[in-house]
């Protein structure tokens, strides 16, 4: 598994090298250093906090484009659910799908209609897992942010049994294209290209670096690459008729809160933005919420419509993905939906068997001793730090500076306080020194001065 | 302990529920970046955070000490404050002589020395009527026991 791919990669010629994004950051994953942003490859988890904080626009995500379609005899778009709210309102999914088939694609499988399936498949791992579990073993984590889950491979690995083993509605989404429609293509798997239409660079990252076993999504293309093209094709009308499979339930997964309203599980919390959920998932890992049976936790703000790739506002984009949801049944499954979910659930077909390890980026040694010994020194230097954390070393927190030093990627004077105190040292240092003369020479001027205005100021008092 | 290894002090002030918790999240931060097994980090963290909580809803002023070597962990809590009259009774699962304010805030459930208890590997408490309290857990750090 090539666990090191990123998409958030740094664009140096827009870096600036200020600070912003190495503050936001919650896994402590970028320096400063040579004035430009140095992203640490084993901590990021793509969650695309820095992408929404760079004012300079430095930070940005590797993916296919519609250049990638030429690839490809035929080509399937899988638009995310999110992707319904970034139109006007009254802008209806099937003309959102008319249009990816008019800026190039074959066939369009709604994400939206897999994610209905996986409602099924979660509500009953829910169901099987909390009649088989002692509390203790509660709550459960959804697996659908991959950025969620990396988080919690990096800072809480303690919690990855937690994460229900169902496939994000995307994978079903291939799965089911798979199954269903591939017998029924004169192309070989080969020649056909299954494009993720994505919100976030989580879903990219995930796309290129999970084990693909029985499906495989080709690309991902972000929404802000697109949305121009699709936006034209949405105002020029339909000139292709697509007929959306998808309900409201299955559109509600786009928002956060929406899984859970989906999966209809009273017994359940939603978080969004990252940071929540980093503090969420402190409280979990305390047993301090084991009374809850189910956490949708979501990297950005407002669950996929606020995600890094974007393009309308989050809050505006939630409300309309609710209303949406609304208007299309986002009450009970379809009954055929339900059926298809219980046959292919009984198959085992939603199980995701993705291995999840642990990424001990955060630990200082592979050795517990000497990490016992790193951490003194990191404690020992926290003691000279100013404690201000205000990222001008280039390191997020005096804390991640002193752990850098002690793994030899920083020194202690790359802090300005502690420059400018040894340089004071040294500036006395070199006064003093100034003043020295050898005998032979006598008195230096500046000593005779000092000496005279002392004789002037005792005579000035009689 | 054989060598002592290192030493972290946390000082936990009585009633400062606006705090509560910080301890226990330093001492839970400092075990993942040496790399201590995950379960055993859990078990350490909820140990010393019921350790903390007594002493916030309980006691005057205190402090929270680990001690890490390579082979053992060892949480120390040790207060200023009106002792435990009762161990045995306290030990107790729902047993709490926590005041109505900390009730009302969610605290005082009466689980947190038999948390302890479950925790740690060893648990001893030494206590002293209108002294104070030392509650020292000891924790093994190759066994993963499931609490």
């Amino acid at each position: 598994m090539k666990t090191r791919y990123h998409s958030v990669v740094l664009d140096e010629e827009k870096c600036q090298g200020c600070t912003n994004c190495i503050k936001n950051c919650p896994t402590e994953a970028i320096r400063v250093r040579g004035g430009k942003a140095v992203i640490l490859t084993e901590r990021c988890i793509d969650c695309g906090e820095c992408i929404r904080t760079c004012e300079n626009h430095a930070k940005k995500a590797l993916s296919e484009t519609l250049d990638d379609l030429k690839n490809f005899r035929y080509r399937v778009a899988l638009p995310a659910p999110s992707l319904y709210g970034q139109f006007k309102r009254g802008v209806m999914p099937r003309a959102v799908l008319a249009a990816l088939r008019q800026i190039g694609f074959d066939e369009v499988y709604e994400v939206a209609a897999a994610a209905e399936l996986t409602t099924y498949a979660v509500r009953t791992y829910l169901e099987e897992y909390t009649a088989a579990n002692d509390r203790r073993n509660l709550p459960l984590i959804s697996s659908s942010c991959p950025a969620v889950v990396r988080l919690i491979q990096v800072r809480f690995p303690g919690l990855i049994p937690r994460i229900i083993p169902i496939d994000p509605p995307y994978v079903t989404a291939a799965k089911i294209f798979y199954r269903e429609r591939l017998p029924e293509l004169d192309y070989p798997p080969e020649e056909i290209g299954l494009f993720f239409i994505t919100p976030c660079p989580a879903k990219i990252t995930e796309i290129k670096t999970a084990v693909q076993a029985g499906y495989h999504v080709d690309g991902a293309i972000p929404f802000v690459s697109i949305f121009g093209k699709l936006q034209e094709q949405v105002e020029a009308g339909e000139k292709i008729d697509v007929l959306p499979k998808s309900t409201g339930v299955g559109i509600g997964w786009a928002r956060a809160g929406g899984e859970s309203v989906a999966v209809k599980w009273d017994n359940s919390l939603s978080v969004d933005g990252i940071h929540h959920v980093a503090a969420l998932l402190e409280e979990i890992e305390m047993d301090k919420l084991n009374d809850i049976d189910y956490i949708e936790a979501m990297a950005c703000p407002e669950g996929c419509v606020g995600g890094a790739l974007t393009v309308e506002n989050p809050f505006v984009a939630r409300v309309k993905i609710r209303k949406l949801a609304e208007t299309v049944n986002d009450k009970e499954l379809p009954p055929e939906v339900a059926a298809l979910g219980a046959e292919l659930y009984a198959k085992g077909f939603f199980y995701s068997g993705q291995e999840l390890p642990a990424i001990p980026a955060l630990q200082l040694d592979k050795d517990l001793g000497v990490a016992i010994k790193k951490l003194e020194q990191v404690e020992g230097l926290m003691t000279k730090l100013p404690g201000l954390d205000c990222g001008a070393c280039g390191s997020p927190t005096c804390r991640s500076l002193a752990e850098d030093i002690v793994q030899g990627n920083a020194q202690l004077s790359d802090c300005i306080f502690i420059l400018r105190e040894e340089l004071e040292e040294l500036a006395s240092k070199l006064l003093l020194l100034s003043q020295k003369r050898p005998p032979a020479l006598g008195k230096t001027g500046s000593e005779k001065e000092v000496a005279k205005s002392e004789s002037k100021e005792s005579s000035g008092k009689d | 302990m054989t060598t002592p290894g290192m030493v972290l002090r946390f000082s936990v002030e009585g009633g400062d529920y606006a705090a509560a918790g910080e301890a226990a999240s330093k001492i839970k931060k400092a075990l993942r970046k040496i790399g201590v097994d995950a379960g055993v980090i859990r078990r350490v963290a909820i140990a010393a955070y019921e350790a903390e909580m007594n002493i916030v809803l309980h006691a005057l002023r205190g402090r929270l000490i680990l001690e890490v070597a390579e082979d053992k962990l060892r949480v120390i809590a040790e207060d200023e404050g009106p002792g435990i009259p009762d161990v045995n009774l306290a030990m107790q699962e729902g047993f709490s002589t926590a005041s109505d304010l900390a009730r009302e805030m969610g605290f005082g459930a009466g689980m947190g020395l038999p948390n302890m208890k479950k925790c740690s590997d060893t648990i001893t408490i030494e206590t002293t009527k209108d002294r104070g309290t030392k509650v020292v857990m000891n924790f093994d750090i190759d066994d993963d026991g499931v609490t």
